[in-house]
């Protein structure tokens, strides 16, 4: 077992996992930035398939994390990656919870929930525009992100319905010839 | 996918909570797991408030803004806080291990599958389009999110800051957070006193 790449996956997933804030959608452009770019563990297709497969398998969205662990060093690169990602955070998660009693009463606290979330959309745009990069490469993959976006945006609907609506697109327009 | 990010600062559970077991716990969350696609966020929704009652809809509501606020994810962070209040940490150990064992199970099988017949052309279009759709989710959030709290021109302009610097010219993120963070809570408090 190569213990070196296990330690820079466990490195990865934790530093990346303790600063984004906003939930798993924010980890995407790091992750994606240290896995293709910096490391060379897999290609843009690898990540872009990986991205659909997790998003496909009922779970938490952590799951992405997992099969990028799975695809760079089998199922112990799995484990590393899913709970380097998970640990930390929820150890940071249960201090805060349990003082949060004593928190809400201190001003520094009220202004960073107020001052956090403005951040947080900018960082959700960017994971749609690296995973875009990533995964889209035709017009039927444009019309696809374009069409979901808005009906996503303006429904309540469940995010499987789209998922399984654009596969079915995707495989008609293959048989098609249009990809 | 997260639906709610508020700016409200009350403790997110009510302090006494009623008796719930680590079987129910582990049980609940395992439902949670196989009934969550596109993420947790309304299986958590349906278990925990609707079907199980361990927490009311407020409760939900305050607890994932919490969670959101804090580092890593949310829906994990939320597994925490709900897992720690009835059970504390034995409980979170529990509720995570039911969360991730059979998610994790089918999720091997999916990869085997699909390694399997990536070479044939519908299902790499399935897979592209899979994709596209999850694309297409991440920035259908973003715009329900926007339409919540962009409400001045300074929310706005950190929005377009956090944007650019990550998503267009994908700064690290470690450096550019804290940068960011330390900026926002600036103006936060600059703004609160006028």
């Amino acid at each position: 077992m190569n213990f070196d790449l296990l330690w820079s996956i466990a490195q990865t997933f934790a530093t990346t996992a303790l600063v984004s804030v906003g939930g798993i959608s924010t980890m995407i452009p790091e992750i994606h930035r240290q896995a293709v770019e910096i490391y060379g563990w897999m290609t843009d297709a690898q990540f872009a398939s990986s991205f659909a497969i997790s998003q496909v398998a009922p779970g938490p969205n952590v799951l992405l994390m997992s099969l990028v662990g799975w695809r760079v060093a089998g199922f112990a690169g799995m484990m590393v990656a899913t709970l380097s990602t998970i640990i930390p955070t929820s150890i940071i998660c249960l201090v805060a919870a349990r003082l949060e009693n004593q928190l809400t009463h201190a001003k520094w606290y009220s202004v960073t929930r107020k001052s956090l979330p403005p951040l947080i959309v900018g960082l959700i745009f960017s994971s749609g525009v690296v995973t875009a990069r990533a995964a889209v490469q035709d017009a039927v993959g444009v019309l696809i992100v374009m069409g979901v976006g808005i009906y996503f945006f303006l429904t309540k609907s469940n995010p499987l319905v789209s998922i399984f609506a654009s596969i079915v697109v995707g495989v008609v327009a293959g048989r098609l010839g249009l990809l | 996918m997260n639906d709610q990010i508020s700016g409200g600062a009350q403790p997110c559970l009510s302090p006494q909570p009623h008796g719930v077991t680590l079987w129910n716990l582990f049980t609940g969350f395992v439902l949670v797991g196989l009934f969550g696609f596109g993420g947790i966020a309304a299986a958590l929704f349906h278990v925990a408030v609707e079907r199980r009652k361990w927490i009311t809809s407020d409760e939900y509501t305050s607890c994932l803004a919490l969670g959101q606020v804090l580092p890593g994810a949310s829906l994990m962070n939320m597994t925490t806080i709900v897992a720690d209040r009835f059970q504390g940490i034995k409980g979170v150990v529990l509720a995570l291990i039911g969360l991730f064992t059979f998610p994790l199970l089918i999720l091997l099988g999916l990869i085997a599958t699909y390694d399997h017949y990536a070479y044939l052309p519908d299902v790499q279009n399935a897979t592209n389009a899979a994709a596209a759709a999850a694309v297409g989710l991440t920035f259908g959030t973003g715009l329900k999110l926007a339409k919540v709290i962009i409400k001045s021109k300074t929310s706005l302009a950190f929005t377009v800051l956090a944007f650019v610097s990550i998503g267009l010219l994908k700064l690290p993120l470690l450096q550019t957070i804290l940068v960011l963070t330390a900026l926002a809570i600036w103006v936060g408090y600059k703004e609160d006193k006028s």
